[in-house]
């Protein structure tokens, strides 16, 4: 079955056409593929038929170029970036380029997903290999169809050459017979000296941009299967909450409504939430002929939910409890360094401070969304998702099915945030589907997306900071009260030991303890960093004043000398090669001198903050310019970045906007953004209560680049965290008042 | 009931309830994908299209509401002047990144320089703060609305 309008995966590559690869543990790809040697020809037409050199190449007749790319595209610009590194390699000129998303296939592509901002990192080596080998089976080909060593042919913009007797051939010409010849080993394969290149590095717009300003059908809410009906999905608003009863008679004589039934979740998962791993839960669903049907169907449903065990929560609550539980000692010991009670105790000045940030809703602006067909055992789904692989996993055990009979064809995603790594959605689509026995597309209203979302976990910190005599930070101390049951705390909800300034103290020790919490979590854009960065850049900020010093000055003294401070264990991706004191000293200086921070005389009411912060692999510094009015309004008028992300920049154009964009998401989760939960569940419905910044509060942000010789690295995150303590330690100096919760509230900035 | 409805300059006769949002008319029986479902309550700007010349959300105008009065859409406004510089900007700024919300974007766009053909950084904000971009790429739509209005794309509010 394939859709009427979508773009969707596949277009005729069929899968055996690929090379059979295989995962490695760290989920790429291995570099010694054997490239199977195929050709997909019409018989008697093979001149006419395009060619797949590779799981990524694939030549064809008209001499265009499909490259498939392996990770989800959510806005991030991943389908752009990756067709430029391949085609690059490939050597080819961009304009016979056509990216296309591959299909879902760990054995092909290994892990396909997006997030972490790790699809640079975990593929840039791979698919330059995979574009150079195919180049180098279009140059055997050449070679031998003109019987030259293959070593005196050239390429250049899809061209092979024999400058010696002046002869040259098209990809497309050679494509059938580079399908034929031996795949070169990926470890050997020649790669462009990258002062070469002429494709990477250049800022090129989306490949699917043209038509997204043309309105055409490319999201997954856009899919559309023949036969297919609409579905709408209640559930109970507290998590996990079990059916009881409802009017389902009276919901089926509504009008255009197909099917009414309760989908019952197959097993109850154990708190504390989690809501990227998560199963479905109970619900209702409502089929019907049109989306605005079964909506209007939903608006009439009345279901009595089961008593759940978590409806005396309420967020308004937690800062008294938090503070009670601080008093304890930790339930675990992230780290403990020397001897920080004892110092604390005999410090010149102890420095305390209480902080608070709130859970946080992904709210992408295209609504969750999933389309099932599901027949004879088996399930076709088009989803706009980030994560299929993990999709895949949770459609088979919802339904029951083993796992290759579940196909999922990844759409563009309408934003993703880290909102999409889940599968709830996918799975719910797929047993509504079965259950119905028709073709579904499964829609959220706004109002589920806000209250059935795998949220950004709420947190506190309650830090200590000791000074000696002459103002040196000696000790530190934070105990961050998260959400959980005992020590086994919520996604994304966790702090690392070398959170800074931790290894860079003598006498330290960090600990957690949870709070019960009726609310998935998960990741969301720079998981934990989102939160930490806010946290502990704006106490430092704190401690640096307490010491006479500014904050720039507090952090290059912690980093001291440039070197590479040991790498962190375990984590999610590729090995980390552990922080670099020298790259964050690096973008500090260059973000100061930029924007005169420290230097400015500003008018009263006006400040500037600095904060930097080590997420993804990338090295960020910040400097935002506030203006606090009489009333406690906040006006940014201006961010500074200095960024470090490696010596390549695969796409400065799309770089720069996610740079810019992750800012502006980070000014406006502080000035905005925080759900409140009442009765354990979350009150907030759509925009009007869960307001997300807009054209008139976006600032200026000037980006400044740093490039070192170190590998390049994802943007897609790392310029968030910080944004949010520079902007709050620029309130501090604009008005003297600290910012130690989150969102801000105008009431405790009023000067009147 | 039955509706006949002028859309990007072609009649178009659909049968649904009176109360269906323009919105559902077109992307679900019209088959006209491009105006997007964000919010359905008017807040997020996802779904504008003009009606009469007007932007308007297109998830809270009832069908029956619409009358005579001819509706353009994101597959019909590259067709007009306007239109066709808006989006030629869009494309020559890069402004997308997921992209879902530009179709409203360009539309408000549209309608603003329809109105105001030379705008300042002002008459941006008070014309496009009803569109939320989630990824917030409001640095390159602003500059964008600048370079289809023919103006120098650097934003006056800079320091």
């Amino acid at each position: 079955m394939t859709p009427n309008n979508a773009v969707t995966a596949n277009s005729g590559v069929s899968r055996r056409n690929f090379l059979v690869g295989s995962a490695t543990a760290g989920g790429g790809l291995l570099l010694d593929l054997s490239f199977v040697p195929a050709v997909k020809a019409a018989p008697g037409h093979e001149a006419t038929a395009t060619s797949t050199l590779n799981a990524y190449v694939q030549i064809n007749p008209d001499d265009s170029v499909t490259i498939f790319s392996k990770n989800p595209e959510i806005g991030q610009g991943i389908k752009t970036a990756f067709a430029q590194i391949i085609a690059e390699e490939l050597d080819v000129d961009w304009k016979q380029v056509h990216a296309e998303q591959a299909p879902t296939d760990a054995k092909l592509y290994g892990a396909q997903f997006a997030g972490g901002s790790l699809s640079v990192p975990m593929n840039y080596d791979t698919l330059r290999r995979a574009g150079a080998a195919g180049r180098a089976m279009l140059v055997t080909a050449a070679a031998q169809t003109w019987k030259v060593p293959a070593s005196q042919c050239t390429t250049e913009a899809g061209v092979v050459y024999h400058k010696a007797s002046n002869r040259s051939l098209k990809y497309g010409q050679l494509a059938a017979k580079a399908a034929k010849v031996p795949a070169p080993d990926l470890k050997t394969v020649s790669l462009k000296d990258p002062k070469d290149f002429k494709i990477i590095g250049q800022a090129i717009g989306g490949v699917d941009s043209p038509k997204i300003v043309r309105g055409q059908p490319i999201f997954g809410i856009d899919v559309q299967v023949p036969g297919m009906r609409y579905a709408v999905f209640e559930r109970c608003p507290v998590h996990g909450g079990k059916f009881g009863s409802a009017n389902l008679d009276d919901i089926k004589k509504l009008p255009g409504v197909r099917n009414v039934f309760v989908v019952s979740a197959p097993d109850d998962p154990p708190p504390p939430f989690d809501g990227m791993m998560g199963p479905i839960t109970d619900g209702v669903a409502i089929v019907a002929d049109t989306w605005y049907q079964a909506n209007k169907a939903a608006e009439s449903l009345e279901v009595q939910w089961q008593q759940t065990p978590f409806g005396n929560l309420n967020s308004a609550d937690y800062p008294a409890q938090a503070r009670k539980l601080a008093q304890n000692k930790p339930t675990k010991d992230v780290i403990t360094k020397g001897d920080p009670k004892g110092t604390l105790a005999s410090a010149a000045k102890v420095i305390e401070a209480e902080y608070h940030y709130p859970f946080l809703a992904h709210v992408p602006l295209e609504p969750m969304n999933s389309t099932s067909a599901y027949k004879d055992g088996k399930v076709e789904i088009w989803a706009p998702t980030q994560f299929p692989g993990n999709n895949v996993k949770l459609v088979a055990k919802t339904l029951g099915i083993p796992e290759d009979h579940v196909t999922i064809h990844v759409t563009r995603s309408g934003g993703g945030f880290g909102r999409r790594l889940s599968s709830e959605f996918v799975a719910q689509s797929a047993i509504i589907s079965k259950m119905h026995g028709e073709p579904v597309k499964l829609l959220w209203t706004r109002l589920q997306d806000i209250q059935h979302d795998s949220y950004r976990p709420g947190g506190f910190h309650f830090f200590k900071a000791g000074l000696d005599n002459s103002g040196k930070l000696v000790a530190f101390d934070d105990h961050m009260i998260t959400f959980g049951v005992g020590d086994k705390f919520t996604n994304s909800g966790t702090i690392s030991p070398t959170e800074f300034p931790a290894q860079f103290m003598e006498h330290v020790s960090i600990g957690m303890s949870a709070l019960p919490s009726s609310l998935p979590t998960g990741p969301m854009r720079a998981p934990g960093s989102n939160a930490l960065a806010f946290a502990f850049q704006s106490f430092l900020d704190e401690v640096a004043h307490a010491s006479g010093k500014d904050l720039l000055t507090l952090q290059l003294e912690l980093l001291g000398e440039p070197r590479q401070m040991p790498s962190p264990k375990g984590g999610f991706g590729p090995p980390s090669p552990g922080f670099h004191t020298g790259r964050m000293a690096g973008v500090l200086k260059k973000v100061a001198e930029v924007s005169g921070y420290g230097k400015k005389q500003l008018p009263k009411g006006t400040g500037m903050g600095i904060a930097c912060y080590y997420s993804h692999l990338g090295y960020f510094a910040e400097v935002c310019q506030a203006t606090v009015d009489s009333y406690g309004g906040v006006k940014v008028n201006k961010m500074w970045v200095a960024v470090d992300v490696g010596n390549q920049i695969v796409n400065p154009s799309g770089g720069l906007n996610q740079v810019q964009g992750g800012i502006i998401d980070g000014i406006g989760q502080a000035l905005h953004a925080g759900v409140k939960i009442v009765g354990g569940r979350v009150v907030q419905t759509n925009f009007h209560d869960y307001p997300l910044i807009r054209m008139n509060e976006a600032p200026p942000v000037e980006v400044v680049w740093v490039k070192t010789e170190f590998p390049a690295t994802g943007l897609g995150e790392p310029a968030l965290p910080p944004a949010l303590p520079a902007l709050t330690n620029a309130i501090f100096a604009a008005t003297g008042k600290r910012i130690r919760t989150l969102p801000i509230n105008p009431q405790e900035l009023k000067s009147a | 009931m039955s509706y006949t409805i002028k859309i990007n300059g072609t009649p178009r006769t659909v049968d649904v309830d009176g109360d269906t949002p323009l919105l559902w008319v077109l992307r679900d029986v019209l088959d006209m994908k491009g105006p997007k479902f964000g919010c359905g309550l008017g807040l997020c700007g996802c779904c504008t299209v003009h009606i009469d010349g007007n932007p308007t959300r297109a998830c809270i105008t009832p069908v029956k509401a619409v009358g005579e009065r001819p509706v353009l859409t994101i597959e019909g406004v590259g067709d007009t002047e306007t239109g066709k510089k808006v989006q030629e900007a869009w494309l020559a700024l890069d402004v997308m990144q997921c992209g879902y919300c530009q179709a409203g974007q360009i539309m408000s766009a549209t309608a603003l320089l329809n109105e105001k053909p030379h705008p300042t950084d002002a008459d941006i904000d008070a014309a496009m703060s009803g569109n939320i971009c989630r990824c917030a790429t409001y640095t390159r739509i602003r500059a964008a609305i600048k370079q289809a209005a023919g103006l120098d794309t650097k934003d006056s509010r800079d320091i």
